[in-house]
């Protein structure tokens, strides 16, 4: 074993220690801000520089190969860029701040742990760890305006727990008809059995429900409004991003796992991921609390990504992987727009967009950007993804779930566009303009060009994705 | 690919450069600061564009259907897909309908916008890039990309620069153009996993089940009769044309609705051909219905730009019919109606936009008796309205003329049908003249400035000042081309002739090769029953 192998989770335990020893002390908003900051830079770095590295260790339980470290970059990203773009932790209460940093790395390093488990208890172990400190999390929040936290804390540990204890079961079964926990020992046997032993279906369907809770996909959902709703900005970008990322990995090596005919399971998560897109598609149209809003918009696209991992082809999975990182980016961009709009860290609502072009025209971009990016206009990295996940449906000859998949886009289109027209709308009175520090602009026009740049040229990354994919088998 | 592109054999890549021109001066015009710099930027940025166009019709080839001045360069090889982009007979004049068309866009936009200047140029220049490439793409998903891409600077023109209901007429006009899209993605991507290839000619050769034609002919037909747009869905059209400013109604008139027809063209007659034989009698009703409809709809509009709205679903109406009745004379007759409405409707955008400045109204109670004081105005308009009619001399003439001749060759019951659209396309042109020359029914001018002494409180605000040599030099251009077309529309034909034998050659063979199918299917089916 060599230390470049363990680069990301070897940069993470770092942060989480310095920040550890930084919630002992008594220390300046601003410099935990910039500490936890340069930390995650380094993060991504070693994520970055890790990148090529493929290897199995630890008794064959930790695999690193290109598709953990694809997730490995993305989650750090991830937490990078919600750092970054969060700017000193307005939703957090001012003694919470260091902890607060601590527990967002403790779960970074969970997720990144999760894109390299390969076994059954390696990946409860990991998704458990990045799990409890998101749970601690969410009650962090200012408590001089809300006390939605409390009951967005106690709904998502209450339903996180009932998740895993369905995920336990399923994999009890799975080991009961399998005899074993590896998923490549798994693979060998499990294509075949799900044809003939009803145990291992519903095996594989609770074991899925764990990360359905985590995708927040149909029919899990149910709390991820309130939840996003009741936390802090910060928290809310995070865990409506990155543990989605970490999750959707773990699913593409299951659906490998249960082979590339996913068999009688198809109709279940066809039916979950029609489901998904529909029930957030409807629900998100009458909203008017923007992360309310999101979380029902990031249900819906938990659905198309579904779509994805159903076709269970080279390109499906692959498109899957692609779309994820571009989700990320798209819906990170959206909630950079709310932070910068929410001086206290409050929740807002259309009202708090009103003239936000001529009060700071550089976010109202950026958010248009976002918005028409997750509606799937081109030439963004939504649009280039959607392209690819119906593609790989189409190929699998699934006509009906990609017809019901564009006329939820077409539904989509209209509170994506109350995003845009709110912003744009003239107001005769604008309200005070937003001022926006330097690096505050350069992650702005970073999220425009990542956004459409990515989808103009998208050979590359869908190469990586590929090339991930490939890795697993 | 060789045999169905003829690569571009000038000094500079012509249609790669229309495109990037724009958007290279868009990104310029974030650097300028002054409206007037700004405006002048995207004249020049415009007339450039417009000027290195100038080869597509002195360099084209008329005498072969290949696409011309074709570049092609790998893009995404991993899914097979390249940026190939080319020009034949059908979309050429369309290019350059676009590329003539914008720089007047920026000009009759110069007193009309008064905020965000440099957002205005910016998708204006952004959204001609887009128009060019959905009609130059050789490549499903690069038309597509184009196509969708345009919706976005086209809604914000309508949201941020429009009338008094622009949210709803925004809101409205993204909405039935994507829900109309969409479905054109879901039939850009089967066709990839049936043929393996996005490349449009390539598409055109393979021959398709009927099930599967029918479907893929509704799904992009769907799309381009919502952007003609023809008469059950149009609706979209007026609450667009009334709330966009000028240059929005212009593009909106002069290019869009094109794109309808162009689709029709492009993919549903040459992917579809079998398709298009069993939907041709729907689709000459709904052109007949649209014709007449939309002319019904506009005798009784007392809102200038909404009786040209309406009058615009009818003269769309023509193009669907001159392009389903299948003859050579009836496609041409489209396409050249395609062009001239792009000049006439445009021309009459700009008129009301001219009048709209200096009286702040639509209506046309606002805008009679305008005779005495603005000659030169009602001349152009008067000019302008007769060729929206297809009065003999002007360009509509010809073209409607021509779709008339193939209406009555196939089908005579639809040719009188049609007649009456044109009749009552007189009456209403015939009547706004009227009241906006002379006076309203009761004899009286009923905007200020007219001296009355019952003006609205606000008669000093405006006096009716004629048109200046900005003005006159818009509609002069436009002019020019009403007689060019009018007298001369051979060069225009010529043209589009190979390009359209061509495809009604590629549709005949299509429907040959189906019906081959169908006997040979029954003989396996009689051989099989033996």
């Amino acid at each position: 074993m060599q230390i470049t192998q363990l680069l990301p989770e070897i940069a993470l335990s770092i942060m989480v220690l310095v920040l550890f020893a930084t919630s002992l002390g008594k220390f300046k908003a601003g410099t935990l801000n910039l500490t936890a900051l340069a930390l995650s830079a380094i993060a991504l770095f070693a994520a970055v520089a890790g990148c090529c590295e493929h290897c199995v260790l630890f008794f064959d339980t930790y695999r690193v190969d290109p598709l953990s470290q694809i997730f490995k970059i993305i989650t750090t990203l991830g937490l990078f860029l919600v750092i970054s773009s969060s700017s000193g932790l307005r939703g957090i209460a001012e003694n919470l701040k260091a902890e607060y940093y601590m527990f967002l790395a403790i779960g970074a390093f969970g997720l990144v742990s999760l894109a390299s488990s390969v076994e059954l208890l390696t990946i409860l172990m990991s998704l458990e760890i990045s799990a409890f400190s998101l749970y601690i999390i969410i009650p962090f929040r200012h408590p001089h305006h809300y006390r939605d936290h409390l009951e967005a804390a106690i709904k998502y540990f209450l339903f996180g727990t009932i998740a895993t204890g369905l995920m336990l079961f399923g994999m009890s079964y799975l080991f009961g008809v399998t005899g074993t926990t590896y998923l490549a020992e798994m693979a060998k046997v499990l294509p075949k059995l799900l044809h003939t032993e009803p145990l291992a279906v519903v095996g594989m369907i609770l074991l899925f429900c764990g990360f359905f809770y985590k995708l927040a996909l149909f029919p899990l959902h149910f709390l991820a409004p309130d939840v996003y709703t009741g936390a802090a900005n910060e928290t809310t970008s995070f865990i409506a991003t990155v543990p989605k990322a970490t999750a959707i990995a773990v699913l593409v090596r299951l659906a490998h796992t249960a082979g590339a005919e996913v068999g009688q399971l198809t109709w279940v998560l066809a039916v979950f991921a029609v489901g998904s897109m529909t029930v957030g598609n409807l629900s998100a149209l009458v909203q008017q609390d923007l992360k309310r809003l999101l979380a029902y918009s990031s249900i819906a696209h938990a659905g198309y990504v579904m779509l994805g991992v159903l076709s269970a082809n080279e390109l499906g999975l692959a498109s899957v992987i692609y779309y994820m990182g571009g989700y990320l980016l798209m819906n990170l961009s959206c909630f950079y727009v709310i932070y910068q709009l929410a001086p206290a860290g409050e929740n807002l609502t259309f009202d708090h967009l009103k003239g936000l072009y001529k009060r700071s025209p550089l976010l109202a971009f950026v958010l248009a950007t976002g918005a028409f990016g997750m509606t799937g206009i081109p030439p963004t990295i939504g649009f280039t993804g959607k392209l690819l996940v119906f593609t790989a449906a189409i190929q699998k000859g699934f006509y009906t779930l990609v017809i019901l998949g564009v006329i939820n886009a077409a539904i989509s289109a209209f509170y994506y566009l109350k995003l845009v027209r709110a912003s744009y709308s003239q107001e005769d009175e604008p309200g005070e303009s937003v001022a926006l520090s330097f690096p505050v602009k350069v992650l702005g026009v970073f999220f425009i060009a990542a956004i459409i740049l990515t989808g103009v040229l998208p050979q590359s990354f869908i190469a990586l994705a590929k090339e991930a994919v490939a890795g697993m088998l | 690919m060789e045999k169905f592109l003829i690569a571009n054999t000038l000094s500079y890549p012509i249609l790669s450069m229309i495109m990037i021109v724009p958007v290279i001066g868009a990104l310029i015009t974030l650097f300028l600061k002054n409206d007037t710099v700004l405006k002048a930027w995207g004249f020049i940025v415009t007339v450039v564009t417009m000027v290195i166009s100038f080869p597509l019709y002195s360099a084209f080839d008329s005498s072969t259907p290949k696409y011309q001045f074709a570049e092609l360069r790998t893009w995404f090889p991993s899914v097979n897909l390249d940026y190939v982009v080319g020009v034949d007979g059908i979309s050429v004049l369309l290019v350059l309908l676009t590329t003539f068309v914008m720089p007047l866009c920026i000009l009759c936009s110069w007193n009309y916008i008064k905020v965000r200047m440099k957002e205005f140029i910016f998708v204006t220049l952004l959204m001609e890039a887009a128009m060019i490439g959905v009609f130059v793409s050789l490549n499903t998903v690069l038309f597509y990309i184009f196509w969708e891409g345009m919706l976005v600077p086209m809604y914000l023109l309508i949201a941020v620069w429009g009338g008094a209901r622009r949210d709803y007429a925004s809101i409205k006009f993204f909405l039935y153009t994507f829900v109309g899209s969409i479905f054109l993605l879901v039939a850009v991507i089967a066709l990839y996993v049936t043929t393996g290839t996005f490349f449009i000619p390539a598409l055109m050769e393979h021959s398709y089940s009927m099930t599967y034609q029918l479907l893929v002919f509704l799904s992009f037909a769907l799309s381009f009769a919502i952007k003609m747009p023809v008469y059950p869905l149009h609706t979209w059209l007026p609450a667009a044309h009334v709330e966009a400013p000028t240059a929005g109604s212009v593009i909106l008139a002069s290019i869009l609705l094109k794109m309808g027809g162009y689709g029709f063209l492009r993919f549903c007659l040459p992917l579809a051909p079998n398709a298009t034989m069993v939907c041709i009698p729907y689709m000459i009703a709904i052109s007949v219905v649209s014709i007449i409809i939309g002319g019904y709809l506009a005798l009784g509009q007392t809102d200038i730009k909404k009786l040209i709205a309406y009058s615009s679903v009818a003269h769309m109406g023509f193009v669907t019919l001159g392009i389903f009745l299948l003859s050579s004379t009836g496609i041409k007759g489209a396409m050249l109606q395609m062009i001239n409405h792009g000049i006439t409707t445009g021309a009459l955008f700009i008129c009301v936009g001219i009048i709209y400045e200096r009286t702040h109204s639509r209506e046309i109670k606002d805008n009679s008796a305008l005779g005495m004081q603005m000659p030169i105005y009602v001349t152009f308009l008067a000019i302008f309205s007769l060729s929206s009619f297809g009065f003999p001399g002007t360009n509509s003439f010809v073209s409607e003329f021509m779709v008339l001749i193939a209406a009555f060759a196939k089908y005579p019951l639809v040719g009188a049908a049609s007649i009456i659209g044109a009749i009552m396309a007189a009456a209403y042109m015939l009547r706004l003249l009227q009241k906006m020359i002379w006076a309203d029914s009761d004899g009286h001018a009923h905007h200020a400035g007219h001296g009355d002494a019952h003006g609205e409180g606000h008669a000093a605000e405006h006096h009716l000042f004629d048109l200046n040599l900005r003005e006159i030099g818009t509609l002069g251009f436009l002019m020019f081309f009403v007689f060019w077309v009018g007298f001369n529309p051979k060069p225009l034909l010529n043209m589009m002739g190979s390009s359209v034998d061509h495809l009604l050659q590629q549709v005949e063979t299509g429907v040959q090769k189906g019906s081959l199918d169908k006997v040979s299917q029954v003989v396996r089916v009689k051989t099989e029953g033996r």
